[in-house]
């Protein structure tokens, strides 16, 4: 809870009873992004059947789920890239997608997608110059994700895991209120891992959005906040200890396995 | 569309390109190859020669620009870089102009090179200036990346993309009024290549063969192309989507 000690915006500023009133009534004021009654179909396949959330502005919120339960569809449908068959899905209150939102929303896609013919230094010079950003902005994107000293190197040359961290310097380097992020991590070693997580902090920290997809259940501990999603289905949507609590669980993997057949039985 | 975007992509293009020496090389070496070729061929026929080599300096660009352009417009798709540049400032125009504005660059290199070798080497004569023969084979060559652009819409693999290279280069050559003249085809068939393109740019550099300065026909002929370049180029942002199932 937000009181007028604790907020850093309200010290600052005179005119505090004004965000006092909007924090106390709720408005989307600390909303990043409002997902209503999202339905997707992939061909003729449901993919997500009327999915509802809220992701909260600043914090680190995981989207967990078996492969095919639909993160990515869900990432995809925030992002605008997504056709959706029904529903609303709103980014700091304009709809996902809008001309406007494109210099705050950053995207990374699970396959890293970046120019495998240019070298790690042109990719993200030309990311960072589609946001008028230029080439310290780079150098320090390109540092952020360990890959300095291969900024001459060829993307085809790299490594998966080289790959995936230039992917997240193009979309670091524009320096978005929101990041997107689908997988960060797979086929990472821990150390960097680690590192990664860190980073995702400080950027939350300093007011950023993350919305990170994963599979490994010891992520989801590094989260403020948690989105379970299975078959197209959110099952569970809470802070990671809430979870456990609901479930009786004292790990996330438990308590996720617990959530299934807890909603399979409903079923 | 904004000016800084279009500066940078075009710039990345080129980029991209630069790193190629292969297709850098074939892309400049190969049209004079093809030229010496029928030089050899029409030995001492030097007027078929004329004819056919200024014809064949605004084919190659055309042809080739066309599959290249198909083929890198579909890697962006199938790479996710096309998905996740929606996702960015960057707005359709900008990435097609890219486009056209880059690979023009590289026939603009490409034609002046084939141009220079074809009249030094080779001895192509033509009544009209060469400028104006390396005009028509950029236009033509920027046809090539528009229609290239729109191509790759209807593709969804690199298999498929050059399968469309016959469908749409091969009746323009065929009906341009290179093996046969237009006005001795039959009425359906001249009728038909009336509404093709190619037929324009090869009747301008005709044009230039035939006259020592530049003509009315020539002129509009040019303008005929940008048009349809426009056109392609505008057919191809109304395909592109955004969103993708």
């Amino acid at each position: 809870m937000i009181t007028a000690a604790s907020c850093a915006r309200c010290l600052a500023r005179p005119n505090l009873i004004i965000h006092l009133a909007l924090n106390f009534e709720g408005i989307a004021m600390d909303t990043a992004i409002e997902v209503d009654d999202l339905v997707v179909e992939r061909g003729k396949h449901p993919v997500l059947h009327g999915i509802s959330t809220r992701i909260q502005r600043g914090v680190i919120t995981g989207l967990l789920g078996p492969s095919g339960s639909g993160k990515t569809t869900l990432m995809r449908a925030i992002v605008g890239s997504q056709v959706v068959k029904a529903g609303d899905v709103r980014v700091f209150g304009y709809p996902a997608g809008s001309a406007s939102l494109r210099h705050r929303v950053g995207y990374v896609t699970q396959s890293p997608s970046v120019y495998g013919d240019l070298t790690v230094g042109e990719n993200v010079r030309y990311f960072a110059s589609l946001y008028k950003y230029g080439a310290t902005e780079a150098a320090a994107a390109i540092a952020n994700v360990g890959l300095d000293g291969h900024e001459d190197q060829m993307v085809s040359t790299l490594s998966g895991g080289q790959r995936a961290r230039a992917s997240l310097a193009c979309a670091l380097v524009g320096q978005p209120d929101i990041l997107v992020l689908d997988e960060p991590t797979v086929g990472l070693d821990p150390v960097l891992r680690e590192e990664l997580w860190r980073q995702f902090r400080a950027l939350a920290e300093a007011g950023t959005t993350l919305l990170v997809s994963s599979h490994v259940m010891d992520e989801a501990n590094r989260c403020d906040r948690l989105i379970l999603i299975r078959e197209g289905s959110v099952i569970a949507d809470d802070a990671p200890g809430a979870i456990k609590t609901a479930a009786d669980a004292d790990d996330m993997d438990k308590a996720f396995l617990t959530l299934i057949s807890a909603q399979g039985e409903k079923g | 569309m904004s000016a800084h975007i279009l500066v940078a992509t075009t710039g990345r293009i080129l980029r991209q390109l630069r790193h190629d020496r292969r297709t850098i090389a074939l892309l400049i070496l190969m049209p004079t190859l093809l030229l010496t070729l029928l030089y050899f061929m029409y030995d001492g026929q030097e007027q078929a020669f004329n004819r056919i080599a200024l014809i064949m300096l605004g084919v190659f660009p055309f042809i080739m620009m066309l599959l290249i352009t198909s083929i890198a417009m579909l890697r962006e798709r199938t790479s996710g870089t096309l998905e996740r540049m929606f996702t960015t400032p960057v707005g359709k125009l900008d990435l097609l102009f890219a486009y056209g504005i880059a690979f023009g660059v590289a026939a603009t290199v490409q034609a002046a090179v084939t141009a220079l070798l074809a009249y030094w080497l080779l001895g192509l004569e033509t009544a009209g200036s060469a400028g104006l023969v390396v005009l028509i084979a950029v236009a033509n060559a920027v046809l090539g990346v528009a229609l290239g652009l729109l191509c790759s819409a209807f593709a969804r693999t690199e298999f498929q993309a050059v399968q469309f290279m016959p469908v749409v280069a091969a009746p323009q050559l065929f009906l341009c009024g290179l093996f046969v003249a237009r006005p001795d085809m039959a009425g359906w068939l001249e009728g038909i290549s009336n509404v093709m393109p190619l037929s324009y740019s090869v009747e301008a550099l005709m044009e230039v063969g035939a006259h020592p300065s530049a003509t009315g026909t020539m002129w509009r002929d040019l303008i005929i192309v940008l048009c349809v370049v426009v056109a392609a180029l505008a057919l191809g942002a109304a395909t592109l989507r955004r969103r993708t199932p």
